[in-house]
């Protein structure tokens, strides 16, 4: 399959909601929680057994953006997002068959690996076509879809709950579910895989692609450069940084009031999780638009600096003000969300749109390490403290301090990022050549 | 790069699918925030 080329006319504002119908689908995967429960009763799992399709899930999108970046490259977004869609779809339906059959081990494979590939195909398959279609305003553009990965699990955790209210909680009633969110989800993404189409800008301006204007780095390239693992620690710091704040929000907010006049309800404080995310997906959009005006490494400045004067606020007056607490935290979410969806444009500046792609699934892998470490850390910690007797804000004190400390050394991190030295860049006309090649491949394959 | 592949405006056709494409994801979208908003609602009434 080759991507299509954009006929005379096409708008580029076609290719975000293309993008969005896949990360809206593939963001179900934060939304996975709301199986756990139906799965343990009705399959007598365990919370670690019921989790197992959850975190295999995530180690494959680490690994299939990692190394399916190239190929996702080579073969372009419609490919991609055709391989997202039944990977993703198929996954759903194997998992329908293991409830059915209550084969636990297949909802494990289907949910957690086949559905796992489509989540890191599905994740970087616009990325991309968006930064060539958008090269003005990369930020907004990947920020639209990366908005669209946090807001599916907003869509799918009450319709994942409603139906699982209509169909029963037993074996039957979760794999219709099963199979309806693989149905629906193959539906939805189909707009994606049939609306995506690259801009023919090689053919417009005659050999030179305004797309791959500046320097060129392959994706091979890249890895061996300090600016690409810098930035990795950046993100990775980055993403174990929020992490802290959202392992233990519910927790977190009412300890910290819970010796005050005005304590934090169990409902209150589902409410502020809620909040949590909304910051999250505002974030996603609203950071990532701005690192277009005021340019990639300063938005980071933020993100890290200002993110960790907001953990230092809670640390020396959270429990002092709830406004401020609420406040700083949402900050916060907010700096963790616009990391993920700035990351590609920065990358872009780095190393040029032509694999852009492809060296965004390798950085990726800075999420799956902070997807493990900042829990860790996190919940590490807290035992330790509980241990040790404390109670109320004291028990995340030492959290909190970490978490300021690994916003520091990301920091400084993010200072060392220098431009790219010319000996990693692709020779000037190898790039342009390289991208004309593929797309007349592309075009007499489809041809 | 422009805005669009050419420099000429979208015509009626395919204006009808920007905003079709844009509803179809704009409409779920719509649905997870309300139903998020609902949520949040809770910490200050909760």
């Amino acid at each position: 399959m080759s991507p299509p080329v954009a006929p005379p006319g096409w708008s580029r504002w076609l290719v975000p909601p293309a993008a969005l119908s896949v990360h809206l689908s593939i963001g179900q995967a934060y939304a996975w929680s709301v199986f756990k429960p139906p799965l343990e009763s009705a399959l007598g799992l365990s919370g670690t057994q019921s989790a197992l399709p959850f975190q295999l899930g995530i180690v494959m999108l680490g690994l299939s953006a990692a190394f399916g970046g190239t190929l996702v490259e080579r073969r372009g977004p419609r490919w991609a997002m055709t391989v997202a869609l039944v990977c993703f779809s198929s996954g759903f339906l194997l998992s329908a068959l293991g409830a059915a059959t209550e084969q636990y081990w297949l909802i494990v494979l289907g949910y957690g690996f086949v559905g796992g590939i489509g989540l890191g195909i599905g994740y970087i398959s616009p990325v991309s076509t968006l930064i060539k279609w958008f090269p003005d305003r990369p930020g907004m553009a990947t920020g639209i879809a990366i908005m669209g990965f946090g807001g599916g699990a907003l869509i799918a955790s009450p319709w994942s709950a409603r139906m699982l209210d209509s169909f029963g909680t037993d074996n039957a009633g979760i794999a219709l579910a099963f199979l309806v969110h693989g149905l629906t989800y193959a539906v939805f993404m189909l707009l994606g895989v049939l609306l995506v189409r690259v801009p023919h800008t090689v053919r417009e301006t005659s050999g030179t692609p305004a797309v791959l204007t500046g320097p060129q780095v392959s994706a091979r390239s890249a890895v061996r450069t300090p600016q690409f693992w810098l930035l990795w620690l950046v993100l990775c710091l980055n993403v174990t940084a929020g992490i802290g704040i959202l392992e233990k929000a519910a927790p977190m907010i009412t300890d910290f009031f819970a010796d005050t006049s005005a304590p934090v309800s169990a409902t209150a404080a589902a409410g502020f999780v809620a909040l949590l995310s909304a910051a999250n997906m505002a974030g996603r959009i609203g950071w990532s638009t701005t690192s277009d005006l005021i340019g990639r490494k300063n938005i980071y400045r933020v993100y890290l600096g200002a993110g960790a004067l907001m953990y230092a606020l809670i640390r020396l007056l959270g429990d002092s003000s709830k406004p401020l607490f609420v406040l700083c935290a949402l900050v916060i979410l907010s700096f963790y969300g616009g990391g993920f969806a700035t990351v590609p444009a920065y990358l872009k500046d780095l190393f040029g749109t032509y694999q852009v792609g492809a060296i965004h699934g390798r950085l990726l892998t800075a999420w799956s390490t902070a997807g493990v470490l900042g829990p860790l850390i996190v919940n590490w910690v807290a035992d330790r403290q509980e241990e040790a007797g404390r109670h109320g804000p004291s028990l995340y004190g030492l959290s909190l301090v970490v978490m300021i400390g690994l916003l520091v050394v990301g920091f400084v991190a993010n200072e060392l990022i220098r431009p790219v030295h010319p000996r990693h860049h692709l020779p000037v006309p190898e790039a342009p050549k390289k991208e004309a090649a593929d797309e007349r491949r592309q075009q007499s394959e489809s041809a | 790069m422009s805005g669009d592949s050419s420099q000429s405006p979208p015509s009626a056709g395919r204006r009808g699918l920007i905003a079709f494409s844009w509803l179809w994801v704009g409409v779920p979208l719509a649905y997870g925030l309300y139903e998020l908003v609902r949520k949040a609602a809770q910490l200050f009434t909760g």
